[in-house]
């Protein structure tokens, strides 16, 4: 079953196409892999299925009906899909802790306003943190963490929200090995809680290893889909991507 | 004694804009400067009901509060769409305009020459006449303030205004409509500097237009770029330091020609070096 769809997306910059009549269907539970050069608008994939730019063309369709036209940035989330940031983006002068706990709690200005926390905010917030290894750093600024670090931050800032679809931007640069042990744990375990998991990455080791399909893009256009193994053997593939 | 408690009343007044400003500008990361505009609305809604109409002091605080929400929260709504400099911007232009009206429209305010003859409160039989007991009323209302700000800020609200402070775009993404945010800790910060307007216009009998200029605006955010910006605690440190700091260099013996010069020079100093060797204020907890 496809839980998101894009059907004809375009985004364009200055009347260049980023994202041009781009369709592909995501299957429930699985790992995609979205992968292509630099510029190829894999980052302007994710930031139109997050509400961060607008659609300028064709639609974005989520369980087969919800359709994302027309949704403000901020009900994005309200359709189960979260997501990091290639560039990480924090809230710098806020600690490890309130980092996760400020997208724990309830949405409106009024609830939040006389919401207290409660046992199970503080619950979520350390299982996340333990999973990336920084409840002991919870009271440190997110700022004074290593890049790595903060990297895992933010994973962990994502899998507080308990979203249906995770996007990744290149969740693996800048990390040590064992971050990346991590990191490949967190995406395998959050695969078998029949959560979806869209990453966009540069590391084809990394993408054989996890990904169940890929699609590969080149100029904002899809050039080639399907299995790993299969897909990154076509020789328009190799072109595209590994320029050989 | 009597100017002690002059002193007094006036840092609880400032202290009361300066933990007002602190939640827009330290917690939010909206740099504001028209703080001295609602400041001003609230000191005129007493003023004026006090001396034309049979509206008692509280009634006429309650009143500026209103007025001052509903404006505020139009202004909010125009700002919101507006980010960092240009922000600054729109509130300079906001309180320029407030300014103006408090200078010209003559048959309301008495333009330049100002509303005199404000009287105290009075209130369950107690005369706020007495510097004293007047006294005693500025810091209850300083600690209501403090505790409502407090509320705020340690609230999932205050973390959701950090958030949009250090990063807006990415909280978006998390589900949260900012612009309501924004607007709100506007509106009641706003309403907060109405409440230090009302007991200033009473405390001082006199109001004119030059004590709601921009430079008041710019002032009180001195107070809590030096006390500490998202310190509630800071800004009331800030408002100690800066009402008394004049007072202090009375005493250093400066020549008596030059004395009221060189006290300007040092109160600058002294803000130089605080902003070249602790940025982030006394007891700051961000940096602008």
């Amino acid at each position: 079953m496809k839980i998101l769809e894009t059907k004809n997306l375009i985004k364009r910059f200055n009347g260049i196409h980023a994202v041009a009549l781009l369709s592909i269907g995501i299957e429930k539970g699985q790992i995609t892999g979205i992968v292509g050069p630099n510029g190829s608008g894999k980052t302007t994939l994710i930031d139109l299925l997050s509400g961060v730019l607008e659609i300028d063309g064709g639609e974005v369709i989520i369980n087969g009906v919800r359709k994302l036209a027309g949704v403000l940035p901020h009900q994005i989330s309200s359709y189960g899909i979260t997501r990091t940031f290639q560039n990480v983006r924090l809230f710098k002068q806020m600690s490890v802790l309130d980092n996760i706990l400020v997208v724990a709690t309830k949405r409106s200005v009024f609830t939040s306003l006389f919401e207290k926390h409660i046992e199970y905010h503080y619950e979520i917030s350390e299982e996340v943190l333990q999973k990336v290894g920084l409840w002991e750093k919870k009271n440190q600024l997110a700022m004074n963490l290593s890049y790595g670090q903060q990297k895992l931050l933010e994973i962990a800032r994502t899998l507080a929200m308990e979203a249906e679809i995770y996007l990744f931007d290149e969740p693996f640069a800048g990390l040590f090995p064992e971050m990346k042990k991590i990191v490949t744990g967190i995406i395998l375990e959050l695969k078998q809680k029949n959560k979806t998991v869209i990453l966009v990455e540069h590391d084809i080791g990394l993408i054989r290893e996890l990904c169940d399909q890929i699609f590969v893009m080149n100029e904002g256009k899809l050039l080639a889909k399907g299995k790993p193994e299969a897909v990154l053997k076509k020789r328009e593939v190799i072109e595209a991507y590994l320029g050989e | 004694m009597e100017y002690l408690i002059h002193l007094a009343i006036l840092f609880s007044i400032y202290a009361i804009l300066g933990v007002s400003l602190n939640l827009v500008v330290g917690y939010a990361g909206l740099l504001s400067v028209t703080h001295a505009a609602f400041y001003g609305i609230g000191a005129y809604t007493t003023a004026i009901l006090l001396t034309k109409t049979g509206v008692g002091f509280f009634g006429s605080m309650i009143l500026g509060v209103i007025i001052v929400i509903a404006l505020s929260s139009l202004i909010g709504i125009v700002l919101s769409k507006f980010k960092g400099d240009y922000y600054a911007l729109g509130t300079f232009g906001f309180n320029t305009i407030i300014f103006a009206i408090f200078l010209n429209w003559q048959n309301l305010t008495m333009g330049p020459f100002g509303i005199s003859g404000i009287p105290k409160p009075e209130l369950l039989g107690i005369n706020f006449a007495n510097n004293f007991n007047f006294l005693i009323l500025t810091l209850i209302f300083l600690g209501l303030i403090y505790f409502v700000s407090r509320f705020i800020t340690k609230s999932p609200f205050g973390r959701v205004l950090k958030a949009i402070r250090e990063d807006e775009k990415a909280i978006v993404v998390f589900g949260y409509n900012t612009p309501y945010f924004k607007i709100t800790i506007f509106f009641i910060s706003a309403a907060m500097a109405a409440v230090a307007g009302s007991l200033f216009a009473s405390y001082l009998t006199f109001i004119d237009p030059s004590s709601f200029r921009l430079t008041e605006s710019v002032f009180i955010l001195v107070i809590i770029i030096l006390g500490g910006l998202a310190n509630l605690r800071g800004a009331i440190l800030g408002a100690l330091f800066l009402i008394l700091l004049p007072e202090i260099l009375r005493f250093v013996g400066f020549p008596p020609d030059i004395a009221a010069q060189m006290r300007q020079v040092v109160y600058g100093v002294i803000l130089i070096l605080v902003m070249l060797y602790r940025p982030q204020g006394l007891m700051g907890e961000y940096k602008l």
